[in-house]
């Protein structure tokens, strides 16, 4: 009987869970060449800062992830990121104002916990009217939604260029490394905050796994399922927010890397199902990452930023999905 | 039993739906009719909590629909709109299990695996199940949906134009099936339709909306007649008897 059962779930779900452990496997493989490959000098020290590296990295992949698949999945739509609604570009610009207003020196000092908390407050608030423009209203228009991501994202984006200009030499070299997109130099403690924060935000969401697959299938649906849509997509809007949070504040935006891991987990798993497409995806977001520093770091001695490499095949790989979109 | 009382939606300054109160007891197909525009699909959908009102009250069972918490509401009523997509990938047999998702939330039982197959059965698509959905025809496709409606086993059933893009077979087909819905399954049908002949052969009563008010409601016999289609319809139409049911041959003018 049990056995029939499992039997069954094996078939039933036979592909994504092959997949996953797939994944779990590879994942393990680059983990353990990244952290063991030509260790020189003191082991202690080298494994930590390896290991604060491969945590960093993990945390970001799994962020950029999942945040892009909740996207996906309340706005109907496989091709919208965080960071094309301008999350990531957000975040910067409150670091800019910050710096511009406080100095660095000041935003520096602060306590990791209580800057970060401030940080993902104004994200909240900023997930919140997002809400309210683009999902309170009856005409949820998709070309509106992305219409008004691109505007917000530039207007962040164009806004921290120009506080950048007036901002002070000094201070302005301090906010560059603050800002740009680097996995070689994590924060300790903000890995550990950052840590918490997305284990609260799995923890906070799991119950919601089984209604956004209702959701993925459209609006009506879900309602007429059951599902108390609104609140689903609030929650998931704030989770978002959160998750951009933890991967902007470690390594700094990351365009690309969300649309390219999400639509990857969703072919390779050939399903929609939330109970596997976030882990999906964020194992292929950590290998990309792992596995994509480690090449740069032996083999280029790490000429190019690991970003530059993810914008640019994201890059590609988001014209060819909006082509293939236009075929259909 | 269904209720409304002073129901009123408004988009900007136009009045779509005006302080309708209409009472629909248990049991039975009850047909809305009445020209585009009316009003008949934004009642529906507000019967079926898709869209808030501006105005008044829904129950159903005495349930407040703007109130009652919508897993709970999804035991009790199902409805159907008129464009059916999917925003994903799904087979018939996928889209059929959703409709046990206020029971199972997703993970199905043997019980939900018996209803599933019955469902399929009853709306004969056995041999499309492992088909995705973008790959019928829109009558199959059509029947899926219904088939997911059955699955979730509610005493109420709101069916927004369900015949639409239907052939003639497919049309008089699937009005069958939802006629043994009420018949069979004892379910409390409310169906918009285009065509009043539907109405007049399957419903058991028509309720006639025209600039978001009711303005007709009896027996099918009672308001298909000529002088209440040039009211509702704002044209002359010949209506017949046929198999002792009014025909309104609106295709023979013009």
């Amino acid at each position: 009987m049990l056995v029939d059962r499992w039997r069954t779930a094996l078939t039933a779900s036979g592909r994504p869970v092959t997949v996953l452990v797939l994944l779990g496997i590879l994942l393990a493989m680059v983990t353990a060449l990244f952290m063991t490959y030509d260790l020189k000098g003191s082991l202690d020290f080298a494994l930590e800062l390896r290991g604060r590296k491969v945590g960093g990295m993990l945390l970001v992949g799994f962020a950029v992830a999942y945040s892009s698949v909740l996207l996906h999945t309340i706005t109907n739509n496989r091709i919208l990121t965080p960071s094309l609604m301008g999350f990531d570009a957000l975040f910067v610009l409150i670091q800019t104002a910050a710096a511009f207003f406080f100095g660095t020196l000041a935003f520096l000092s602060l306590d990791v916990r209580l800057r970060f908390g401030i940080e993902v407050g104004i994200m909240l608030a900023f997930a919140a009217v997002l809400y309210r423009l683009l999902f309170g209203g009856e005409n949820r228009d998709l070309f509106l939604l992305v219409l008004a991501g691109i505007i917000t994202g530039t207007v962040f984006t164009s806004l921290t260029a120009l506080i950048m200009r007036v901002l002070d030499p000094n201070e302005f070299m301090t906010l560059q490394d603050l800002l740009f997109a680097n996995f070689s130099t994590v924060n300790r403690e903000l890995l550990l905050v950052s840590a918490a924060a997305v284990v609260a935000i799995v923890v906070a969401t799991r119950p919601l796994l089984a209604q956004l697959d209702a959701v993925a299938i459209g609006r009506e649906h879900a309602i007429n399922l059951g599902v108390n849509h609104q609140a689903v997509v609030r929650r998931c809007l704030a989770a978002i927010a959160v998750l951009v949070s933890v991967s902007t504040a470690l390594v700094g935006p990351v365009a690309f890397l969300g649309l390219l891991v999400s639509n990857m987990a969703y072919q390779l798993t050939g399903t929609f199902r939330h109970r596997y497409t976030p882990a999906a995806a964020g194992m292929i977001a950590a290998i990309a990452l792992i596995g994509g520093q480690f090449l740069l770091q032996e083999l280029f001695a790490s000429v190019v930023r690991l970003s530059v490499i993810i914008s640019f095949i994201g890059g590609i790989y988001f014209i060819l999905l909006l082509l293939r979109e236009a075929g259909r | 039993m269904i209720e409304l009382a002073g129901v009123t939606k408004r988009y900007g300054p136009n009045t779509v739906v005006d302080g309708v109160s209409l009472t629909i007891p248990g049991g039975g197909v009850t047909a809305l009719i009445g020209p585009n525009g009316a009003g008949k699909s934004t009642l529906l959908s507000m019967i079926g909590r898709l869209l808030p009102m501006d105005g008044g009250e829904i129950r159903v069972d005495g349930l407040d629909v703007s109130r009652t918490a919508s897993d709970v509401l999804a035991r009790k009523l199902s409805i159907l709109r008129q464009e059916n997509q999917v925003a994903v990938r799904l087979t018939v047999r996928e889209l059929v299990e959703f409709g046990r998702f206020p029971y199972s939330r997703g993970r199905l039982t043997a019980e939900d695996r018996t209803r599933v197959e019955e469902a399929i059965d009853f709306l004969e698509l056995a041999e499309f199940a492992a088909r995705p959905l973008n790959r019928l025809s829109g009558g199959q496709r059509q029947r899926a949906f219904i088939a997911m409606v059955l699955c979730q086993d509610t005493d109420y059933v709101l069916l927004d134009e369900p015949l639409n893009n239907l052939d003639m077979r497919h049309a008089s087909q699937t009005m069958g099936l939802i006629r043994r819905f009420a018949t069979e399954l004892n379910k409390t049908i409310v169906i918009v339709l285009h065509d009043v002949n539907f109405a007049s052969y399957h419903a058991d009563r028509v309720v006639a909306m025209k600039d978001g008010e009711i303005v007709a409601d009896g027996a099918p016999g009672e308001i298909i007649t000529a002088p209440w289609m040039a009211e509702i319809f704002d044209l002359e139409v010949p209506v017949h008897a046929y198999a002792d049911r009014p025909v309104a041959a609106y295709f023979a003018i013009g």
